[in-house]
């Protein structure tokens, strides 16, 4: 058990350091760049994947686009992804960092929007339909509230993504908690990489359950009871 | 290296076969081990587990929240506090992608076993199959596209995860992203990229062909409605 006490030695250290707490390098600094880059990319891939995912399930076209970023995006290593864009790019902004982190991000939504829309009871866009709703109106009314919770889990799963991403980019200068862990395996300072590691997973943790929480407020209560969990 | 660096071939044809540990084949090899003893631990633990959460029921909300959790761990934190019990070894990667491998799988099994309509079975134990002859030669046979459906997701992103090891040391082709980054030459992440990207699809492939071969009905009865 001696890892154990180390371990806790090294929290203990990290945790209790003053330095920590305080400055552009502090914990709370950290924490919202970390914050900060993985909202940034988490949004533009909504912006980018709900509404395409929203149009191909809807119209039933370009259904290959899902099948193929689906696929490319999971076999692409993301450390290698990064490194290309900040060499082709410089490194002279948080850009070409930020591009891998969308790009990587956008598939498990889109395909999720996409199954969600597509997923719906044929019967119920029929219904919708009849009664005389248009396109539009069938998708915003019926169709989305519907689909909402395999949006979510999408949206869940690329936060996922994009919380370990970010962590991964610190490698290549972008800051967040990934600077602890980077810089302290760097520097042989095992505090800073243990408590660093603690603290991305409970970042991590928290954007779980705040995920599970959306999904709670947001999706109609009829649709979420019959909702057959992936 | 007098006339500039060398081209992308050049540069592969140099580093192929150095007899080094990070000449490109070694790298490869290191990449083959930490991807497919994962994905192989992954199955061999999920296929029971998965057989425990069917067969007892309770078992299966805690374990898949559990998975839930684990699935979302970001994986060089992990690598890091594992370093701490494992080492620098290729354990310190292998075990918490097999892990990952486990959050898909025990869904993908339970699933799977779940899908097995109920007059099949109940087919089955009137012709007198005994229930581990029922498991092996009926419900897992139905169970096996979905199962497959999971490893291939499994296969695919443990080969593309384990180049984050390379923060480490042990990211098989990923160290040639660390190598680019650190002497800034474009050709070794290209290289690492497309091998990568290329394993995965050939691993893909050939789960794909897995599936045609074990499944061979699925085929035949598309053919028939069609």
């Amino acid at each position: 058990m001696n890892w154990l006490l180390s371990f806790f030695g090294w929290l203990g250290e990290f945790f209790g350091d003053a330095d920590n707490w305080t400055g552009s390098g502090g914990i709370p600094a950290r924490l919202l760049e970390h914050l900060q880059f993985s909202a940034l990319a988490l949004v533009l891939a909504m912006l980018i994947a709900v509404p395409l995912g929203l149009l191909i399930g809807h119209t039933g076209r370009g259904e290959v686009i899902v099948v193929v970023s689906a696929n490319l995006a999971r076999a692409l290593p993301t450390l290698g992804l990064l490194v290309m864009f900040v060499l082709l790019l410089g490194a002279s902004s948080i850009w070409p960092v930020i591009i891998p982190l969308v790009l990587l991000s956008v598939p498990p939504i889109l395909v999720n929007t996409f199954e969600g829309i597509r997923g719906v009871d044929p019967e119920l866009r029929d219904a919708a339909y009849g009664m005389g709703l248009r396109g539009g109106q069938v998708l915003g009314r019926v169709l989305v509230p519907v689909a909402l919770p395999l949006i979510l889990l999408g949206c869940r799963l690329s936060a996922i993504q994009v919380v370990a991403t970010t962590t991964v980019a610190a490698y290549t200068g972008l800051g967040g908690l990934g600077r602890y862990v980077i810089d302290g395996y760097a520097t042989k300072d095992y505090a800073s990489v243990v408590g660093g590691s603690v603290l991305i997973v409970l970042f991590a943790l928290v954007v779980q359950v705040l995920f599970a929480l959306l999904q709670r407020v947001t999706v109609s209560p009829g649709v979420s009871r019959r909702l057959k969990v992936r | 290296m007098g006339d500039g660096p060398p081209s992308i071939w050049e540069w592969i044809g140099r580093n192929w076969d150095t007899g080094r540990v990070d000449s490109i084949k070694s790298l490869l090899t290191d990449h083959l081990t930490m991807s497919f003893v994962p994905i192989l631990l992954a199955l061999l633990v999920a296929l029971p587990l998965g057989l425990a959460c069917v067969r007892w029921r309770w078992l299966y909300q805690p374990t898949s929240g559990l998975m839930n959790v684990v699935y979302a761990l970001p994986s060089l934190p992990v690598f890091m506090l594992l370093i701490s019990v494992t080492g620098l070894s290729q354990a310190t990667v292998i075990i918490p992608l097999t892990f990952y491998g486990m959050a898909v799988l025990i869904p993908a099994v339970v699933d799977g076993l779940n899908s097995v309509p109920d007059h099949v079975r109940q087919s089955a134990v009137a012709m007198g199959f005994t229930p581990l002859r029922r498991l092996l030669l009926v419900e897992l046979p139905i169970a096996a596209p979905v199962v497959l459906a999971g490893l291939r997701v499994v296969a695919v992103s443990s080969i593309s995860l384990v180049s984050v090891g390379a923060l480490i040391g042990q990211g098989g082709l990923g160290g040639l992203f660390t190598r680019a980054y650190q002497n800034p030459f474009l050709p070794p992440v290209i290289v690492g990229i497309v091998l990568i990207v290329a394993l995965a699809l050939i691993a893909d492939g050939l789960l794909v062909l897995a599936q045609r071969l074990l499944t061979p009905w699925v085929r035949a009865r598309k053919g028939a409605a069609a």
